[in-house]
């Protein structure tokens, strides 16, 4: 008797086991396959904007937007005519922020965040500054690059 | 026991809205014939199982598959090259279309030649003819979607066949075309077709096709009128038949596994290399030729000369299969026989016909490449 449930309770154990493991090899590649491949960035050095300070100055905002590998950067006029770069992704969730010269600040304007000239955060969700960039002037033309290369 | 509690209470939850304890009854007393060609019943399960495969591997191949000439090939390319498993997904895919076409065909058969489309079971037949077409439709419009060389051609030689058609042929063409070429923007409308359309479709047909076949049970063989009911075996449907089925199910997914893992670009000629983009500038590949199941209508149109009676060759050629499809899908209502359980040589005949040409026409369609 007890030989007969051990068995029975061997062959449950097996089956039961084996159904497990036949579920891990059909959702394993599945899980594996949603989960989109890791694409290499571009690593920049720095980047040529197709735009120069008279672009920027003719805009009511005193601000233009870049691309900077895949994320999106902004570059404004301050009260003493220098040229300042941040990121424009707003650290809260990632809304995309705005020059306010009016203001003076680097203004959210999906939750009231509001930073700095310098991308520090100064009031409103914002938990984080906004990374800055570094500016170089060559004549003419503007090269931004990111703090650490 | 508290499980079983639980599970019960479940049941009457359920039951008390729904009332569905007369359904359960009903799968209860449901039995599946015993005889020589029982294996017959597991066919239509089998695709079933396998149309099941299609919809899962298609939604995973549809999380990076892009539509359009310029990211189709790409996307695809990314999908075996790049992303995890993603040369799997694809031959998973491109393997169960090709037996789920192949299982269409075998179900199909051994229905017309046991005479399961006898009455009362006409519609469940017409029904079955519906999903043999989309199914075809869908082997079709999915051979596109990969941009591919090979693709291409086909698909310009596919749609031109179309363009055969008396009348309306033209004007068929360019709305499958989506214009007077095969360009991205045949992409889009495939891609719609296959994503969308031919499910939507196969689906209500489908659940019209099963809820027929679970109505009338498993059709007996035509020679049991004339047995006394003791010599008549049955096999309960729940949960004997049932767990059979579940056991093919699992044999035919391992398969396909196999098969998948093995040989991802197919084997023979059964493959699905991805191979070079389409160029509408190059010159077609050495050798053009349909997917295995499209090869005997191909041959055939092929063959015909190019003038038969008053009609072009391909006119001719259209016609033909477009009667032999009307017979063979209008066979439960021209059988008159069958209908007082009596077996047609004439049907029985003209179905062996029609297999020994689909046999024939595809085997000299490869023999003569």
């Amino acid at each position: 008797m007890s030989g007969e449930k051990s068995r029975r309770g061997f062959l449950e154990a097996a089956l039961s086991g084996s159904a497990l493991l036949a579920m891990v090899a059909v959702f394993y590649p599945i899980y594996k396959y949603i989960t989109p491949p890791k694409l290499a960035e571009a690593k920049l050095s720095q980047l040529k904007l197709s735009f120069s300070r008279a672009d920027i100055e003719s805009e009511p905002k005193k601000a233009k937007y870049f691309k900077y590998g895949r994320s999106m950067g902004i570059i404004f006029l301050t009260e003493t005519n220098e040229l300042m770069a941040l990121s424009a992704t707003c650290t809260h969730l990632d809304c995309t922020v705005q020059h306010r010269p009016d203001l003076g600040i680097i203004w959210c304007s999906c939750h009231n965040g509001r930073y700095g000239m310098d991308g520090s955060n100064i009031s409103g969700p914002p938990p984080r500054p906004l990374e800055p960039y570094q500016v170089k002037e060559v004549g003419e033309t503007i090269f931004v690059s990111k703090g650490d290369s | 026991m508290s499980d079983k509690n639980l599970s019960s209470k479940m049941f009457d939850w359920v039951d008390s809205r729904f009332k569905i304890s007369a359904l359960v009854d009903y799968m209860g007393t449901k039995v599946v014939p015993e005889h020589s060609h029982s294996t017959f019943y597991y066919l239509g399960g089998i695709s079933l199982f396998l149309f099941i495969v299609q919809v899962i591997s298609g939604i995973l191949l549809l999380m990076y598959y892009r539509p359009g000439a310029d990211s189709a090939f790409e996307s695809v390319q990314f999908i075996v090259s790049t992303v995890s498993f993603g040369w799997l997904v694809r031959a998973v895919h491109s393997w169960s279309a090709n037996l789920m076409v192949f299982f269409v065909f075998l179900h199909m058969f051994t229905v017309y030649f046991t005479k399961a489309y006898r009455k009362p079971r006409e519609l469940t037949w017409l029904s079955g003819m519906g999903l043999f077409g989309l199914s075809l439709l869908f082997g079709f419009s999915g051979y596109l979607l990969p941009w591919n060389e090979l693709a291409f051609f086909a698909t310009r030689v596919g749609t031109g066949m179309a363009g055969a058609v008396p009348v309306i042929g033209n004007d068929l063409l360019i709305i499958m075309r989506g214009g007077e070429e095969v360009t991205g923007a045949t992409i889009g409308r495939f891609f719609g077709l296959h994503v969308a359309i031919l499910p939507g479709l196969f689906t209500v047909l489908l659940s019209a096709h099963l809820i027929m076949v679970q109505r009338q049970g498993m059709s007996e063989p035509i020679d049991w009128v004339n047995k006394s009911d003791a010599e008549k075996k049955y096999m309960k449907f729940f949960p004997n038949f049932i767990l059979r089925d579940v056991l093919v199910w699992l044999i035919v997914l391992n398969v396909i596994a196999v098969l998948a893992t093995f040989f991802p670009d197919g084997i023979g000629v059964i493959h699905w290399p991805l191979g070079e983009k389409a160029d509408s500038f190059a010159p077609p590949p050495a050798v053009i030729r349909p997917e295995w199941y499209f090869m005997f209508a191909f041959q055939a149109l092929k063959m015909l000369p190019a003038h038969i009676l008053f009609l072009e060759g391909e006119y001719f050629g259209i016609i033909f299969f477009s009667i032999g499809g009307l017979i063979w899908a209008l066979v439960p209502f021209l059988d008159k026989k069958s209908a007082v359980d009596q077996k047609s040589k004439l049907f029985t005949a003209f179905g062996y016909f029609v297999l020994a040409f689909i046999i024939f026409m595809t085997l000299y369609g490869y023999m003569v490449e």
